[in-house]
């Protein structure tokens, strides 16, 4: 009955993990679980079962999907007052020695060399074709660069690092902690209970501080478009941290499904879908992650993978651009449907759709010719064989609230 | 309830009377889907085959499709459930019913699980 499950990597997860993709499915191998591979917990996976999770598996993880209030309620929660998401599957890595900064800039097209202490910037890295290999956060932590990137991508960024890095650099990965987001127009408030210190934060500001006696390197920054904090904590203080957290009643547990519409209402990627690769930076509309240093005529321009490639594209533009998409129905449009013009030519897809709670119907983020990328522009997305009617609409779809002082 | 019958796909059927049965999705399946966000009811008149695809499901983490559990004619459809999804999620086997078919022929019924049987077969999917 159940005929696609829609997180991404949602596979099968034995020992009390759910399939969000197919019970369909599991009608017909119930107990055939033994060919899979165990997915892993992070810190606070008995908090999460404590707390009546649906759990997924991601990127190897076992990682709550959603609790037992839903997707919608806790997309809302986040939007009305504060979700908590554990983000611990995504790789920490510190980056120290003479020369990091310069090391990390031969791999992307970012001012890292000039980060203020306490500063974060979304950064790129870049292929030589000038795809993007992976987003993520690089924090200057004062002695050590700090950087989070994608847990599907983990493994790979830390062997693509580990293989470049500059002698004098040493590279850590960090096992033994935890990653948790408060999120929302009352996150500040709950955290600041707990530590007083993140209130002089702004966004993209980081610090080390104590939450609750425990020790944290925060920042505000996160992944759905409210004010809110990333916290990085070592494992053995996670649970007590969130739990803190949640005392506050503002604060409710949210999964990566609540994290999913948050992000895509928000107008952001996620690598594997809405790039990856085979997308530049120009097409995925982050041309605005490229650092002015970096870029032709700036201090230290080039100098990183596919830096020709980029800079022609900054200058020259791209052939196709990524979009939003608002489907003017009610039916969801997902990751894969093709889009075609009035006349029926195919020309371009959907790299994310999904029900949009705050918007209150479907939305979604696809590649479309630049010629045809203008907001309003009439589409059809091909959804079990017939046209849809969408719009090309402009991002985000919830503006973004980041606390800027 | 003890006059529902049930697929394996989670679907159940409840007669009205010798001709029509009522149908929609089971308490097992909403669950698993989660939120519904999107349904798309058939024609009035379709004539649908055991097992086809007879309603468009879209929760928001899965798009699903509800398949006739017996082989017949749509007569009335749930009108309600274009505006309000959720009802499937908050009363699946009641006000949540998708559509109800006149049958073509009522011995399909007998293939089908009665709710002992289908209890125990969830039971053997966790």
């Amino acid at each position: 009955m159940i005929e696609q499950g829609l997180l991404p990597g949602a596979v099968r997860c034995p020992g009390g993990c759910d399939n969000v993709a197919s019970a369909k499915d599991r009608s017909k191998h119930s107990k055939k679980t033994a060919s899979f591979a165990v997915a892993r917990d992070t810190p606070l996976s008995e908090l999460h079962r404590e707390l009546g999770a649906r759990f997924v598996e991601f990127a190897g993880y076992a990682m709550p999907v959603h609790y037992g209030e839903g997707i919608l309620k806790e997309h809302a929660q986040t939007r009305n007052a504060a979700g908590l998401f554990d983000v611990s599957h995504m790789g920490q890595l510190r980056l120290s020695g003479v020369g990091s900064a310069d090391f990390l800039e031969r791999l992307m097209p970012v001012d890292v060399v000039d980060l203020p202490a306490n500063r974060q910037a979304y950064a790129l890295l870049t292929s030589d074709a000038g795809g993007i290999l992976d987003d993520l956060m690089v924090a200057n932590a004062g002695d050590y660069l700090f950087l989070v990137v994608n847990a599907s991508r983990k493994q790979r960024d830390i062997e693509y690092l580990r293989k470049h890095l500059a002698g004098g650099c040493d590279l850590e990965v960090l096992e033994d902690r935890a990653l948790v987001a408060i999120q929302g127009p009352r996150a500040a408030q709950a955290m600041a209970r707990l530590a007083p210190a993140c209130a002089r934060l702004r966004f993209m500001q980081a610090a080390e501080m104590e939450a609750s006696g425990i020790a944290c390197f925060v920042t505000r920054s996160g992944y759905t478009g409210e004010d809110g904090f990333e916290i990085s904590v070592a494992s053995e203080y996670a649970e007590e941290l969130a739990r803190a957290l949640l005392a506050d009643e503002a604060v409710a547990p949210a999964g990566l499904g609540a994290r999913d519409t948050l992000r895509l209402e928000a107008g952001l990627c996620l690598y594997g879908q809405d790039m990856d690769e085979a997308t530049t930076p120009v097409e995925a509309g982050l041309a605005w992650a490229i650092s002015r240093s970096r870029r032709p005529g700036g201090a230290r321009a080039g100098g990183y993978p596919g830096d020709r490639i980029i800079a022609r594209q900054l200058k020259e533009g791209v052939s196709r651009r990524r979009v939003g998409i608002r489907p003017q129905g009610r039916a969801p449009v997902r990751d894969g449907v093709k889009l075609v013009d009035k006349r029926g030519r195919e020309v371009g897809k959907i790299t994310s759709g999904a029900f949009g709670a705050t918007v209150g119907g479907p939305v979604a983020m696809g590649y479309v010719p630049a010629e045809i990328s203008a907001p309003g522009t009439e589409l059809d997305a091909v959804v079990r064989g017939k046209g849809l009617p969408v719009r090309v609409a402009r991002l985000p779809f919830v503006e973004h609230r980041y606390y800027r002082g | 309830m003890s006059d529902y019958k049930f697929t394996e796909d989670h679907e159940w059927i409840r007669m009205e009377d010798d001709e029509i049965g009522v149908c929609g999705i089971t308490e097992y399946a909403q669950d698993q889907l989660g939120e519904l966000v999107f349904i798309e009811l058939p024609e009035i008149g379709l004539e649908i085959s055991q097992g086809s695809e007879t309603a468009v499901i879209e929760s928001v983490k899965a798009a699903g499709e509800l398949k006739a559990p017996v082989t017949g004619t749509i007569v009335e459809v749930n009108e309600a459930l274009a505006d309000e999804p959720e009802t499937v999620n908050s009363d699946p086997q009641g006000d949540g019913w998708f559509v109800k078919i006149k049958l073509s022929d009522p011995s399909e019924l007998d293939g089908l699980m009665d709710e002992d049987a289908y209890q125990e077969y969830i039971d053997g999917l966790d």
